[in-house]
């Protein structure tokens, strides 16, 4: 077994880690024959903004709906704030959701909109006008509260949906795909307003979304999930530098993936030996001798070069450059290896590619080379 | 040979609207007609609409028909969407196809034996409790509820469908409790079903001639059932002079709802204008 003592989701550090803000234990939901959660076991703690990452169909979706009261398990529990949500209806929960496509009521104003959750509980007047108007605020639309949703541009809707979530100050707000309906500029720079307003209310936020540059930026913890289960829970860092699995690894980001055994387990370090030579590997990661797992490498953290390498030593490759794909900022370089296994390696451009003519191009014969700390071990 | 097709396109589309419309025009301008005899052209006069204006006969028919079709229509519209909300919005419960199967069948059932079986029922009811005592605007009214009201839940069915569910689940998630987000949130988004809804039962009951021959009494014309004895009694023009003012109702409820719809086009043209605006 791996062990690493920094993924570990036990060990999150929060103010009150006695006890996490949602429970979820054994939860499990069929959809007919098909298993949408498959016995998902969570704590999610105060303050976190924690991002459920998968592709479609994962049941990411299906987890919020049963936090949000939509959907009822088949097993399992569900506690927020300690309390026991089995026999809570939606209405009752001290949850709000955010829609995917906001949900905005069109025969309503913005104001109304965002008064309607207010509305419900038993509230004087002029107290639900003032915290209309305080989030109003908060997502800068006083201008707009007389508008009706459709007189709204996506990214103002968003921030109405947003604003009448957040309003009824939920203990836990639930967000499905808070950003997809927005376009890509747009997207990148709500991100940002999104975990800003999430620091300044202090909600805890669990965000479903299938981008994972979009969980990675977001969250201060993130599940990767599939097929209804877990594979991975950690910080995004964790997450990329450290997957789990080939799974994991090639979901977030991409890696370069190599079949190898154990050949030394040292006290600082491993050696695995794979088809292409030895990798030396020192983080600090334990594993029994002759295992066999996996080696990943991410694109941009392999070094390449004309020139060999000063020392001749593990870590290092030799391959011919097969197709170079020119993204602007960085460029694509596919490697074939002498075993025919292609490897991407990307690298930054910081020169420009007419002056480039020295550098590395088509059929060229180039060594590539990692840091022992780089290398990622997966044991599936 | 572009020419060509659409003068035959033109050709067609006059005939085809002359077939439909001749016989309208026709009717109207021999609802002016003097003679007492429909074919036979006399001059222009508006006496038949006189006589119509005066007779008692007709205007009891017209305020039983009305009244008829609008009480059908509301209890038609209500338990539509009852119907519907269970259909749609309830998931699988047990015997939900037979259930959906069963309020359809209204739709393809022959009138001949909708109204039938619904005359042996009133007749049964007689014999077992007394009611109805007569037949005439209850048991009309209750016919033409049994089957507009299909008519209108397929209606608001496919709203139901087509609208989703998660205005709903807003609603609901924001703290309303379910008959709260019914009235705040379902039946307002529905208003456009159950408007055509409600105008389509309230049709569908002015129209209808066989069900209620079968089930009405002595003394319970309807205007469909007076117009019907009136024909076989021989055309008289008074009955031209109704059908025009029916022709004028009509077009001027079309002109109307044309105006709605554009307004609301109109409206949602803006609407899209101004977010375009903030984009």
């Amino acid at each position: 077994m791996i062990e690493k003592s920094n993924v570990n989701d036990t060990t999150w550090h929060t103010d009150d880690k006695t006890k996490p803000l949602v429970q979820i234990k054994g939860l499990t939901k069929k959809f007919g024959d098909v298993i949408a959660v498959d016995n998902i076991d969570l704590d999610i703690y105060q303050g976190e903004l924690f991002c459920l990452l998968g592709g479609s169909g994962c049941g990411k979706s299906t987890l919020l709906r049963m936090l949000a009261g939509f959907e009822y398990p088949e097993a399992g529990t569900i506690k927020i704030d300690g309390m026991d949500m089995s026999n809570v209806p939606a209405y009752e929960r001290p949850t709000n959701m955010m829609f995917q496509n906001y949900a905005l009521f069109p025969h309503m104003t913005v104001e109304q909109n965002i008064a309607f959750g207010l509305q419900q509980d038993v509230m004087p007047k002029d107290e639900i006008a003032d915290r209309v108007h305080g989030i109003l605020k908060l997502v800068e639309l006083e201008d707009y509260k007389k508008r009706r949703p459709q007189q709204l541009s996506g990214g103002q809707r968003q921030r109405v949906a947003l604003a009448r979530s957040l309003v009824k100050e939920p203990k836990l707000l639930l967000l499905d795909e808070p950003l997809a309906a927005l376009d890509k500029k747009l997207r990148k720079q709500t991100q940002f307003e999104l975990a800003n307003i999430q620091e300044q209310v202090g909600v805890t936020f669990v965000v479903v979304t299938h981008d994972q540059e979009e969980a990675m930026t977001l969250s201060s913890r993130m599940a990767v999930m599939d097929a209804g289960k877990f594979k991975q829970i950690g910080t995004p860092t964790e997450i990329y530098e450290f997957p789990e699995t080939r799974f994991v690894a090639d979901f977030i980001g991409s890696a370069n993936i190599f079949e190898g055994r154990v050949s030394e387990d040292g006290a600082d370090h491993v050696i695995v030996s794979t088809n292409v030579g030895e990798v030396y590997v020192n983080h600090g990661q334990s594993i029994a001798k002759n295992k066999k797992l996996w080696v990943g490498l991410r694109p941009e953290k392999i070094h390449l070069s004309i020139t060999p390498p000063p020392q001749i030593g593990p870590n290092q490759i030799m391959g011919q450059v097969e197709d170079i794909g020119y993204l602007g900022e960085t460029s694509i370089y596919k490697v074939r290896l002498k075993n025919g296994q292609i490897v991407d390696v990307t690298a930054p451009n910081q020169r420009r590619p007419m002056s480039r003519t020295h550098s590395i191009t088509w059929e060229d014969a180039v060594y590539l080379s990692w840091e022992p700390e780089s290398a990622m071990l997966l044991i599936s | 040979m572009h020419g060509q097709r659409s003068r035959f396109l033109t050709v067609m589309i006059t005939v085809g609207l002359a077939f439909f419309y001749i016989p309208m025009i026709l009717l109207v301008v021999y609802s002016f007609n003097y003679s007492k005899l429909v074919p036979v052209w006399g001059g222009w006069s508006t006496r038949w609409y006189k006589v119509l204006f005066q007779s008692e006969e007709v205007w009891s028919a017209v305020s039983l028909s009305l009244k008829i079709a609008i009480v059908n229509a509301t209890f038609a519209t209500f338990l539509g969407m009852l119907a519907a909300l269970s259909m749609v919005r309830f998931g699988q419960f047990r015997g939900r196809t037979l259930f959906g199967g069963m309020l359809m069948a209204p739709l393809v059932m022959p009138e001949v034996i909708t109204g039938l079986s619904l005359l042996v029922l009133f007749i049964t009811l007689k014999q077992v409790f007394g009611w109805p005592e007569n037949r005439g605007f209850a048991t009309i009214t209750i016919a033409h509820i049994t089957f507009s009201m299909a008519y209108v839940a397929v209606t608001i069915q496919a709203r139901l469908t087509g609208m989703g569910q998660s205005l709903e689940e807003a609603a609901s998630d924001l703290g309303a409790k379910p008959f709260k987000v019914l009235t705040a949130i379902t039946i307002p988004r529905l208003m456009p079903a159950l408007v055509s809804g409600w105008l389509l039962a309230f049709t569908l009951s002015l129209d209808d001639l066989v069900i209620a021959s079968f089930v009405t009494g002595p003394g319970a014309s309807t205007l469909p059932i007076l117009i019907f004895s009136r024909i076989r009694l021989g055309l008289r023009p008074d009955i031209n002079a109704l059908a025009t003012i029916i022709i004028l109702v009509v077009a001027v409820c079309i002109a109307i709802a044309a105006l709605i719809l554009f307004r609301q086009q109109q409206r949602d043209l803006l609407d899209q204008q101004l977010a375009k605006r903030e984009e």
